[in-house]
């Protein structure tokens, strides 16, 4: 399993991060879970989120969130 | 001035234009604003239905989604003669049973959402009660002789809403507030704060805490206007940002822990709040890098720091800070608003020399006649003041604090087992309540890592669990299932970060739960 997928499961065991895709709009991950999500992708990934990419759009999905770090990373 | 309603009625006379927006905000069916003049409409529409339903002095319920409706039907429950007990959509229904088990209200004001949510509860009200919707409410006609009966009969002793905070011994304890003690609080604080016609204020408060009469009754008593920030928005701080530009929010007072959101998430490298001037803070310490930030953010903003429990109404003490501070230093909670006074006192009952610690206490108007139906816990809390030779009432915080060289006042620690966690009280006792309430668990202990702001809960199964064999599947099983069980039955902001399930929980040599020994075991794990 990817650690963003781990860490992700950490907060909600009771979803399906392969098929949701309005985790924002439906509010699954609230503005608690942000904080532990960031803090948790910069200490277990080693990957920091800026402010500006914090929008909805990057968290929605398993998919959104995955591809952020991706990019991110590679632009270390 | 007796009653609360005399703001937004001599508003209404003074102000040029009544159309002015008061309350603007979002819920489900979008965005909503009522003018000062809807307010006073609906306002006594809703309190009309109430006096010809023969409902007196008695407690209603608001329980509805955050919006300006909800502040509509709290004018409207006032100009009814009554008091409400504001209830959010968001409370899990467990908590909202135990609030409406404890004041029984006459009547439960709802809007299409959580009238929803009603009528989902698998457990029916312990008692018979009204349930209405507020656009229901608001088609009443007018009866402008029932208004002005409540009005001549009305006195400022009268309660003006109960507030539910969490309590010691697990179960949510309610805390009154008169028009008196209000209308003291909103006096003082709209001075400290400065407020005027041209205050727009950027709520982010639940409206069902006192945290939100910051904005409600000073709006009402200026003509100002208040957006109700969605909560969402504090998820994406740089959204939230340009939510405050383009409204042109001038005055914001929140908790301490959103500015240190929107702060440590890096938001105000991003973008500049430039319309704001006048920044309130306070229910839990700001950390000082974050405060900072601010302060060279907007180096011409006012900062002002407020410390106040709910049973002195809204804020008691006031500190406005005028530099950056090291990060060894604590900002002071300052000098007590004009006609409160804060009392020091030592284990002995006695004012401790300055610089000496002692329970902060409070004394004056602002001060809450105590707890609803819970006289134990009032005479507990709110006891004679020992440096009187007369009945005087004062209320025992449960801080500590100590005086500085200029007598300001400085916020220690608390005495017991209360936390603030996002900006709420939380007693850890309710936690683990709550917890020891699932089948699963034999006995919860929660702990608090302050360095983290995590709230840990250690748990050990139950006879009847534990006694089948357990594998590594069943346990995962298990824990999964006391993570629904608590997300289901506990506010958001009680939700423990961490759980351990363990063989037994360590105790100290009198019997008790180590707790400290369960946090210092969880603190090695976190290295």
């Amino acid at each position: 399993m990817s650690v963003l997928l781990e860490i992700l499961e950490e907060l909600h065991d009771d979803v399906d991060y392969s098929t949701h895709t309005t985790l924002i709009d439906d509010n699954v991950i609230d503005s608690f879970d942000i904080i532990t999500l960031i803090a948790e992708i910069d200490d277990r990934i080693g990957v920091t989120i800026p402010a500006d990419e914090l929008v909805p759009e990057n968290f929605n999905s398993y998919a959104a969130i995955s591809a952020l770090v991706s990019r991110l990373d590679d632009d270390d | 001035m007796i009653n609360i309603l005399e703001y937004l009625e001599e508003t209404l006379d003074e102000i040029p234009n009544p159309n002015k927006v008061a309350f603007a905000g979002a819920d489900t069916s979008g965005r909503t604003e009522l003018t000062f003049h809807e307010l006073s409409g609906l306002g006594r529409a809703c309190g009309s239905y109430i006096t010809n339903s023969g409902i007196k002095k008695r407690p209603i319920a608001v329980f509805m989604q955050k919006s300006p409706s909800m502040i509509a039907a709290f004018l409207g429950v006032i100009y009814g003669g009554c008091y409400y007990i504001p209830l959010d959509s968001e409370m899990p229904a467990f908590r909202i049973h135990l609030i409406l088990e404890t004041v029984n209200p006459s009547l439960i004001i709802c809007d299409d959402v959580t009238s929803e949510i009603i009528a989902g509860w698998d457990v029916p009200l312990p008692f018979s009660c009204q349930v209405i919707n507020f656009s229901e409410v608001c088609k009443h006609t007018n009866d402008e002789v029932a208004l002005a009966n409540v009005r001549v009969n009305a006195i400022d002793a009268d309660p003006l809403y109960v507030v539910f905070t969490s309590g010691s011994t697990g179960v949510p304890k309610g805390v009154v507030a008169t028009h008196r003690s209000v209308i003291d609080y909103i006096e003082n604080l709209s001075t400290v704060l400065d407020v005027s016609a041209d205050t727009v204020f950027g709520n982010q408060s639940p409206l069902y805490l006192d945290a939100c009469l910051k904005e409600v009754y000073t709006t009402l008593k200026f003509g100002a206007s208040a957006y109700l920030i969605p909560q969402s928005l504090f998820m994406f701080p740089v959204k939230l940002i340009e939510y405050i530009n383009d409204n042109g929010i001038n005055t914001i007072c929140w908790v301490a822990s959103a500015l240190s959101l929107v702060a440590g998430l890096g938001a105000l490298k991003a973008a500049t709040p430039k319309t704001l001037h006048t920044i309130a803070f306070g229910s839990e310490v700001f950390p000082i890098k974050h405060y900072n930030l601010w302060r060279e953010t907007l180096p011409d903003a006012r900062f002002i720091h407020l410390y106040g429990p709910t049973e002195a109404t809204g804020m008691s003490c006031f500190y406005e800070a005028v530099r950056t501070y090291e990060t060894d230093e604590s900002i002071p909670i300052g000098h007590p608003f004009p006609n409160t006074e804060i009392i020091l006192l030592d284990d002995n009952s006695k004012v401790p020399e300055d610089g000496q610690p002692g329970e902060i206490c409070i004394r004056g108007t602002c001060l809450s006649p105590g707890y609803f139906s819970d006289d134990e816990k009032t005479v507990a809390a709110f006891i004679q003041n020992p440096l009187s030779a007369f009945p005087d009432k004062i209320y025992k915080t449960g801080d500590m604090g100590r005086r500085g060289s200029n007598g300001e006042l400085y916020y220690i620690s608390r005495r017991d087992h209360q936390i603030k966690h996002m900006g709420h009280r939380i007693e850890l006792a309710e936690v683990e309540l709550v917890a020891n309430g699932c089948d699963a668990i034999g006995l919860a202990c929660a702990v608090f890592d302050d360095t983290n702001s995590h709230i840990v809960l250690y748990y050990v199964l139950s006879e009847s669990v534990a006694a089948e064999t357990m594998d590594e599947a069943s346990n995962k099983k298990i824990k999964s299932t006391v993570r629904s069980y608590l997300k289901k039955n506990l506010p958001r902001y009680m939700l423990p970060h961490n759980i351990y399930q363990l063989k037994s929980l360590p105790h100290t040599p009198g019997g008790k739960i180590d707790r400290v020994k369960l946090l210092e075991q969880y603190k090695t794990e976190r290295m």
